[in-house]
Order: structure tokens, then sequence, then C-alpha cells
């Protein structure tokens, strides 16, 4: 157990890590999609379009990590997890294929380019929708018997779902608008500015509303985070998304170009800390812990050898990427 | 017990349905990126315009190609969860890892570089430019090379053991996983046949250009260059199908049989069965057309080799034979007719007449698309041939379903169903537009993503 518990707490970590790498990277991205009918047809579309085209793939392949990951390292948490949340995965994927051909097919269509940025919208919040309501899915329980899925195909819908879903919807619409605030200028990004203002509002409203909501739960999550001694330790994420709430609003102001950013990941990863908190050692909530799920050590060993070595030459190609096409985004189609 | 038989038809329909889409566009994207590669290496080496114009031209399909692959590649890393959640279960720990590599090494690789292929070339400067496109063409081998494995390891499982909790996993070292006896076989298999999709797009594009006008240099160039890959592909591909069919005549018989139609065993050899209607029922192929000792000279290489029939093995374990006899002789014949393109281009160039021989252009035209087609029927050919299982004489595909109702199942069969024909539908629509476009000598780039670097003014009037 001792031996296995490290590999098992590595994998966790490692499937943690891709999962907040696809949150903040396919985010900003998919945030762009929710606030595009707000922007004006033209150029502000056109620069928006243009600030993600380049790196969208790159961002969304970590979703396809977190998919092949979960499937290779926690194979019972992803036969389990899936079929429980069979609408809402197909959905998103239905979702992801709308607005992904959009990137090239409004380009090379012009006379239905409104359709295709329809397509682009409506993708990304019925993808935002359904990641959100998947976590909802997951930390409200799933009803396990044996090893799979025992419940029928609609038990994921309640309003907690629904919470956590348009909580997501907000938090990557506010992702997408600080994003613009740093990649483009002038009418555009003062657009970008006052959107993030109203975003960020939102965002603290909605992260309030799914803490006071999960405790609520059936689960014992409220122990989690309201019992001493444990509450000390617990108190420091809301006290610290205040904090960053400060400074983020004090930033918008002041006119910071990546700060808005930078602060929504901070905020994003508090929220991400709290989900840690709720969860952790289960992968599905008091039915299924990391080592039940966990695959045998000499799966996850050879994966993590390959893991440990190339993840960092990925992150590094991934930032030359977005290195060279930093600055500001310009605004034509064909050159 | 219907229910769930029906819930297992729709998965299974619905799995067919999803990554026989998704298969077409790397089996065109994989060829065209090194297809692209060896253009700007050309291009680089001899600074010729022509080559700097075919690149750009191939570039805005691949572009639009690579999306397509994209897309429909996310929804196979879930649809083994979603539809298939016991084979997950049990077969994650080998098959998933192989995948978890696939994404690492190759997904990775590609969507890192394609970015700077794409819109960078007047960032980065023509070598880092010519890199970005080698890692591009790069990852989509190591891609084919990684689902290769795991797909390989479901017809031929190897290295594997059994645990208490009835999960497959790994016996020891990794590489008898990956070098499973068919993997080989099924990787050059795959390569040649993605090359050969390609090259017979490229011919077919180039030869309609040329039914235009002859003199197009890009036009002329395409087509010399991809009558000369299919020349050498086609027959590299026959010779290639036929040791995977030895191969498979050693580690799935009932598939080869299946292939051939042969229900009775041949104690003296077994004939060719050209053509006929094979019966699972009656167990008997009607109105056979056949060459006598020709099977057995084939798979056996000599004409009196003895050779078993599907009646040597329980039905149980008998494939679907009329689906597989049938798409088995679509791959073949649209093979040959590969082979017969090729010949009849070589015999045209020697005479110095590839750009004069109009009915060999149309003939290429026609061919365009049976790359596609081929692929596809082999694809069938092999997995419809490993039924009735998904880990080949281990896991059957009935036990390895997900616990869902076939209402469930049914919604998102019509949703993909609907949403892949509207929207790959106008994909293709999209990318016959952009090759009923005559090569330029002045090819645009794709859609353009100026940008200048924080705290440049731009200059007036750039575009």
């Amino acid at each position: 157990m001792s031996n296995f518990f490290d590999l098992a707490t590595i994998w966790a970590g490692i499937l943690a890590f891709a999962i907040f790498a696809y949150v903040v990277m396919d985010g900003f991205d998919l945030g762009i999609g929710i606030l595009f009918p707000g922007f004006a047809v033209g150029d502000e579309r056109d620069q928006a379009m243009n600030s993600i085209a380049p790196v969208w793939d790159g961002n969304e392949t970590w979703l396809v990590l977190g998919g092949g990951g979960l499937m290779a390292a926690f194979p019972l948490a992803y036969a389990i997890i899936l079929p429980a949340t069979y609408p809402l995965v197909i959905a998103m994927l239905l979702g992801l294929v709308f607005r992904g051909v959009a990137f090239e097919f409004r380009w090379r269509d012009p006379r239905h380019r409104a359709l295709w940025d329809v397509a682009f919208c409506a993708g990304s919040v019925i993808a935002t929708l359904a990641q959100g309501m998947v976590l909802g899915a997951v930390l409200q329980g799933v009803h396990v018997v044996g090893r799979g899925y025992g419940g029928g195909w609609l038990d994921w819908l309640t309003p907690f779902t629904v919470l956590t879903g348009v909580a997501l919807l907000i938090g990557y619409a506010l992702l997408g608008a600080t994003w613009l605030i740093g990649k483009t200028e002038g009418a555009a990004q003062a657009h970008a500015r006052r959107m993030a203002f109203g975003l960020g509002i939102a965002m603290l409203m909605a992260m309030a509303a799914v803490s006071i909501a999960t405790p609520l739960l059936a689960f014992d999550y409220w122990r989690r985070w309201l019992a001493f001694p444990g509450i000390l330790l617990t108190a420091q994420v809301p006290l610290l998304v205040v904090i960053t709430a400060v400074l983020f609003f004090r930033s918008l102001q002041r006119g910071g170009e990546r700060m808005p950013f930078l602060l929504t990941l901070g905020l994003f990863a508090l929220g991400f800390a709290g989900l840690g908190i709720s969860m952790f050692p289960y992968v599905v909530p008091r039915a299924v812990t990391i080592w039940d799920a966990a695959a045998p050590a000499g799966s996850l060993v050879f994966m993590l050898v390959g893991t440990v070595t190339i993840i960092p030459v990925i992150i590094g190609y991934t930032a030359w990427a977005y290195y060279v096409f930093r600055g500001k985004a310009g605004v034509a189609g064909y050159h | 017990m219907d229910f769930s038989f029906d819930a297992l038809t729709l998965a299974r329909a619905q799995f067919a349905f999803t990554i026989s889409f998704h298969f077409v566009f790397p089996a065109f994207s994989i060829g065209l990126a090194s297809y692209l590669m060896v253009l700007e290496g050309l291009w680089l080496k001899t600074g010729s315009g022509v080559y700097a114009n075919l690149y750009r031209y191939w570039l805005k399909i691949f572009a639009v190609t690579f999306g397509m692959g994209v897309v429909s590649g996310i929804v196979m890393s879930y649809q083994f969860g979603t539809n298939w959640a016991v084979f997950s279960d049990k077969a994650g720990p080998i098959v998933g890892p192989l995948m978890a590599y696939e994404v690492l090494t190759a997904f990775f690789l590609e969507a890192g570089f394609l970015g700077v292929m794409l819109f960078g070339i007047s960032k980065v400067g023509k070598g880092l430019h010519f890199f970005a496109t080698c890692m591009v063409a790069l990852g989509t081998l190591i891609s084919a090379t990684w689902i290769t494995a795991a797909n390989s390891w479901m017809h031929t499982p190897a290295g594997f053991v059994i645990n208490a909790k009835g999960q497959f996993m790994p016996a020891g070292s990794w590489l008898p996983i990956i070098f499973n006896p068919s993997f080989p076989y099924r990787l050059v298999h795959v390569v040649i046949a993605a090359y050969l999709t390609t090259s017979l797009v490229v011919a077919a594009v180039g030869a309609w250009h040329l039914l235009r006008d002859r003199r197009n240099p890009g036009a002329r160039k395409m087509f010399a260059m991809a009558m000369g890959m299919i020349a050498i592909a086609a027959p590299l591909q026959i010779f290639a199908g036929d040791t995977q069919g030895l191969n498979t005549l050693e580690h799935q018989t009932p598939k080869v049989l299946a292939m051939e139609g042969d229900f009775e065993p041949s104690p003296q050899g077994a004939p060719l069965i050209l053509f006929g209607i094979p019966s699972q029922k009656d167990a008997k192929v009607y109105y056979k057309v056949e060459i006598p000792q020709l099977g057995s000279l084939i798979l056996k290489h000599s004409p009196n080799a003895p050779l078993p029939g599907l009646k040597d093995f329980p039905r149980a374990k008998w494939p679907p034979v009329p689906i597989v006899f049938w798409s088995f002789r679509i791959m073949v014949g649209l093979g040959m007719a590969m082979l017969g393109l090729a010949v009849w281009g070589l015999w045209a160039r020697l005479r110095g007449r590839l750009y004069e021989t109009a009915w060999l252009h149309r003939a290429a035209v026609a061919m365009g698309p049976t790359g596609f087609i081929a692929v596809l029927a082999g694809w069938v050919t092999t997995e419809v041939g490993r039924q009735p299982y998904t880990v080949y004489g281990y896991l059957l595909t009935a036990q390895s379903r997900s616990p869902l109702a076939a209402p469930a199942v049914a919604t998102s069969l019509l949703a993909f169903v609907i949403v892949y024909f509207a929207v790959f539908g106008a994909g293709t629509y999209y990318l016959l537009r952009l090759m009923a476009h005559a090569p330029q000598a002045h090819e645009s780039e794709p859609p353009h993503v100026p940008q200048r670097a924080a705290g440049l003014v731009p200059a007036a009037g750039l575009e």
C-alpha cells in the first residue's frame, strides 16, 4: 500500500496539473467564443479570433491528455465517470467540433461567416456548460455498482450541476475578456476591460455560490471545510480569494495589460485548490479513491518515465509558440 | 436481453461511425504533412518558386483537414469511456498508456508547431519555419506509430497477465506489448496507405488542372511528383498487404478465412474465390468464381498446401463473414486499380507524354478518392474481422460496453450523424473548392495573423 500510495498520488497530481493547464489555456479561448456575440462584427471579432488561432489547438490537446491520462492512470474512474455523465460528455465533444472547425471555416467562407461565428459561440457555450456540469456531477456523487456506473442517464441533472455549469461559463468568459485586454488595443481593449469588470463581479458571486452550495451536498464536505482545526487551513482559501479579487479590480482600473489575466488565473488556482480540499483522495467522491482506481504499478511507472521527461519539453516549445505570437493581435484575414 | 443487444449494436455503430469519419482525416494529413515537408525542403534547397507556391497551395488544404482531424480525434479519446467503459476498465492499463504516449509525443508536437507552420512564416525565418513543418510531419508519424501499437495489441495481445480485478496488466517489459506480433506489419501497411491516399488526391488535383491548362507549372509539378509516389507506393503496399495477410493467418486465422470466404477446410490446397455471395447462415459461398490452388499459393506460397476452413472453428468465433469478404475485395480491387494507374503513369512518363495524355489525367481524377475508400474498406476488414472480440481471444465485444440504456446511445448516435455530416460536409466542400482553384504563380498564404511585437507602432498601410 505504502509503495502504491506514492504512485497513485503522483499520478493524481500529474492529472490535476493537466486538467488545470487545460482549464486555464482552453478556458480563455473558450471564453472568447462565449463573448463573441458581444464583439462588433469586423475588426473586433477578427482581432479576437486572431489572438487565439495559432494556439487553440495546443490548448485543446491538454483535454486529450486529461481523457487519455485518466483512462491510463485511473481506468476505473474513467469507466465510471464518463458513462455517468454521458449526455454531457457527448454535448461537450460536439460543441468542441463546432467551435474547432469555425477557426478555419469562417475565413474560407466569408458569405457564411456569420453562421460560423454562431457555431463558434454556441459550441464554446455548450462545451463550457457541459464541462462545468460534469464537475458538479462528480462533486455531488455518482451511483456506483461493482466496477461500473449504476444510475440512469439523466441522474446528473440537478440545481447544483446547473450552478457549476453557469459558474464555469462566467469563469471562462472572464479569462477570455482579460486575455483580450492583453492582446488588443484601442476600442476593443476598452470594451474588453468593461466586460472584465462586470464578469469579475459575477465570478466572485459564482465562487461564493458554489462554496456555499458544496457543503450542503450529501457528503461530509462541511466537515472538511468547517471542522476545527482544519478550518485554520481551509479558511486561507477564501481569504486569498478576497485579496486576489481586490488586486484584480485595482489592476483593472489602473490600466493593467497582463495583470488582470494573471490574477484571474490566480482565482482559478484558488478555486482548483478548493476543489482539491473537497475531493482528495477520492476521484468519485465517497465511492472510489485514487488507490481503488489506480492502474497497476507497471502501467503507472511506464507512463511516469515518459511524462516526467516529455512534459518539460512540451512546456518549452509551447512557451516558444506563445512567444512567437506575442504582442497585439492584428485584424487582417488574408494577406 | 433484446434491450442490451440493441444498446450494444448502437454503441458499435456509433464507434464505427465516429472512427471512420476520424480516420479519413489523418489518412490524408499524415501524407500531406510529409509532402509539405518535401516541398518546403526542395524550396529551401533549390530556391525555385514553384515549390514555394505549391507549399502554400497545399498548406491551406492541410489547415482545413488538420482542424477536422483534431476535433474528430478529441471525440475518440472519450468514446472509449463513454461507450466502452468495461473495456476501458479492463484494458485501460495497457491501451491507456500507449495512447497517453501518443498524446505526449505526437499530439502536443503537432499542435505546438502547427501555429508556427500556418501563421509564422513571416515571424520566425525560413530555417525555423522548415523545422516547424518537419516537427508537424514527424508528429503525424509518431501518432500513427502509437495508435497502431494500441490497435494491434487488441488484435494480437501479448506481454500481459490478467489480475484479480479482471484487468489486463503488463507482465513485465512493455516491449512485447508495443511490438506485439501484428504491429510491424500493420504499421507499414497503415503508413503506406496514408502516403498512397495523399498521392492519389494530389495526382487528381494536378490532373484536374492539367486537363484545363497543361502548361500550368504547379499542376505539372504536383502531378509528376504524385504519380512518382504512386509508382513506388502502390506495389509496396500490395507486398505489405500480403505480409500482413500471412501474419493474420498465423494469429487470427478465422479473419483470413472470412476474407477468403473459406468455410470448408481445404486439405489439398485452397482456391482463390474472386467473387461470390457468402452466407453466414448456410456457411457457404453461392455463385462463386474461383481459381483453383491460388488461395494456398498466396497464403502459403505453395499451391497444394492445406488450409483450414471456418468450419474448423466454433461458429461463435466467426466474424460476420459477408462484411469482411466484401470489404476485403473492395480494398484489394482498388489496390490493383492503383497499381494499374501507376504503370500507366510510368509508361506515359517513359514516352515523355505525362502531361499530354488526357485519358491518363481523367483516370487520375477518377482515382482521386479511391485511397479513402480503400483505407476505410481495409479498416472495416480488420476491425470487423476481429469480432466477436475487442481484445482478440480474451474479451468479448458484448462484454465490453458501458451500462447505458439504448435510448441514450441512440440519441447520441443521431447527434453525431447530424453534426458530422453537416460540419464535415461543409469542410469537404471547402476542401474541394480550394482544390478546384488552379495553383497560382503567387499563391496566397493561409488566413493570416499579422501581429507585431508589443510597443512597436504599425507602419501605415501595412496589411
